[in-house]
């Protein structure tokens, strides 16, 4: 080899097999040294930190929001029904934002149904789902839990485990 | 943000020339006591930087809670986002449509922006049909789109229409008053006779009546009740409905 055993190159010193020997000190001041030699390769802008500048100011081309227009097609005294229903669910929105702030209460259409009734109809659905999907033996126990009206969990008998015998 | 508001609401009603500018300083985003609000420009108005400056010749219109716009005359239509116009149907080239708008360049429609269409089912369009349909793209760089459905992927009455009928043009200023929430003209005209009517925003407006002589007869209203005053207009409608009878 061209080098005396005492000069051994940098390089060679860092490799893993060189390293086995050295104490947890030394090692760690030559992986501090390899991750400066890294970070020193990476490249980086050099600029003051520029923060986007929040735009107050909206620009809006069309006319249509300004003056609140209504929707291009329209007819009169029937001669085209399509359009006419066209005009009245296109201009609807318009008219209903301004009804909400006018009442504010509970808003109904006639077909739905009310929140009482509602809520009966889930209560009867959710035991009918349940004893649907159970087995045998606890349909039985699901219907003796019903008959209390008062909503008190009445004790019943645990499932039946199989019993080991005893001897 | 009070300044801000307060040099607009001096000069509402008033006529503004292009080149005015409204120039405020914000105040730095360090402090947060004082909450910037939005406001927005309408046509007419341009912002540049932090200043609004003017670029049409009108009067300054506000409507709550932060919009201003100028209100101006012009018979010219730029195509803007959003709006639906009538366009014509010029050329047919693959899978899109040319079609005039009236603006400075022609505006492409692709053929599965109709409802139902697909690329086996292709919607029926011919050259020179007339359409109704809205801006997706409309900007001074590119070339302006067109759609025929909206964003839910229905027509909501937008796409071919007007087997017969009468396309005439009008200035923009009707337009806008012609589709103004409660427009007189429109509560005048529906009095007389039925008929059918599109008005597109870019100046064009279509007619339809009954017999021919009728649909002229609401084409030749629309086209001068631009320039009288609602007391003429009135009694020129009056003097129709009665002749007609």
């Amino acid at each position: 080899m061209a080098n005396d055993g005492a000069k051994l190159s940098k390089n060679l010193l860092r490799m893993k097999f060189m390293q086995r020997g050295l104490d947890a000190e030394a090692k760690k001041l030559l992986e501090e040294e390899e991750k400066r030699i890294i970070s020193d390769d990476h490249w980086f802008l050099d600029l003051p930190e520029l923060k986007a500048k929040e735009n107050h100011i909206i620009e809006e081309r069309s006319y249509v929001p300004c003056e609140d227009l209504v929707y291009g097609r329209m007819s009169f005294k029937g001669f085209n029904p399509d359009v006419e229903k066209l005009m009245l669910l296109m201009n609807a929105p318009k008219e209903e934002e301004e009804d909400e702030d006018e009442d504010e209460t509970v808003s109904r259409m006639e077909t739905d149904i009310t929140d009482e009734e509602m809520a009966r109809r889930y209560e009867s659905l959710v035991g009918s789902m349940r004893k649907k999907f159970a087995k045998k033996r606890d349909r039985s126990a699901i219907t003796k839990k019903e008959e209390d009206v008062n909503c008190n969990v009445v004790d019943y008998q645990p499932k039946r485990a199989f019993m080991k015998p005893q001897d | 943000m009070d300044t801000v508001h307060a040099r607009f609401k001096e000069k509402i009603g008033e006529v503004l020339l292009p080149g005015d500018v409204f120039s405020f300083r914000f105040p730095e985003a360090g402090d947060g006591i004082i909450k910037t609000e939005k406001m927005i420009c309408g046509p007419g108005l341009r912002r540049n930087g932090d200043e609004v400056l003017v670029c049409k010749s009108g009067i300054l219109r506000h409507k709550q809670p932060n919009l201003y716009w100028i209100d101006s005359q012009q018979r010219r239509y730029v195509p803007a986002k959003g709006e639906s116009v009538i366009g014509i149907v010029t050329a047919k080239s693959g899978d899109i449509f040319k079609v005039d708008v009236g603006g400075s360049e022609q505006a492409s429609l692709s053929y599965l922006a109709f409802e139902g269409a697909t690329k086996r089912n292709r919607p029926n369009v011919q050259v020179g049909d007339l359409v109704y349909s809205q801006f997706t793209i409309a900007n001074k760089d590119m070339e302006p789109e067109l759609v025929c459905i909206d964003s839910c992927g229905r027509a909501n009455g937008m796409g071919v229409f007007g087997a017969d009928g009468l396309l005439f043009k009008v200035s923009l200023g009707l337009v806008r008053r012609l589709l103004a929430p409660q427009s007189e003209i429109v509560k005048d005209l529906e009095k007389i006779f039925p008929f059918e009517l599109v008005v597109g925003m870019n100046g064009r407006v279509w007619v339809k009546a009954k017999t021919v002589q009728q649909t002229l007869i609401v084409a030749n209203l629309l086209e001068t009740c631009e320039n009288m005053t609602s007391q003429q207009r009135q009694t020129l409608f009056r003097r129709v409905a009665e002749g007609s009878l």
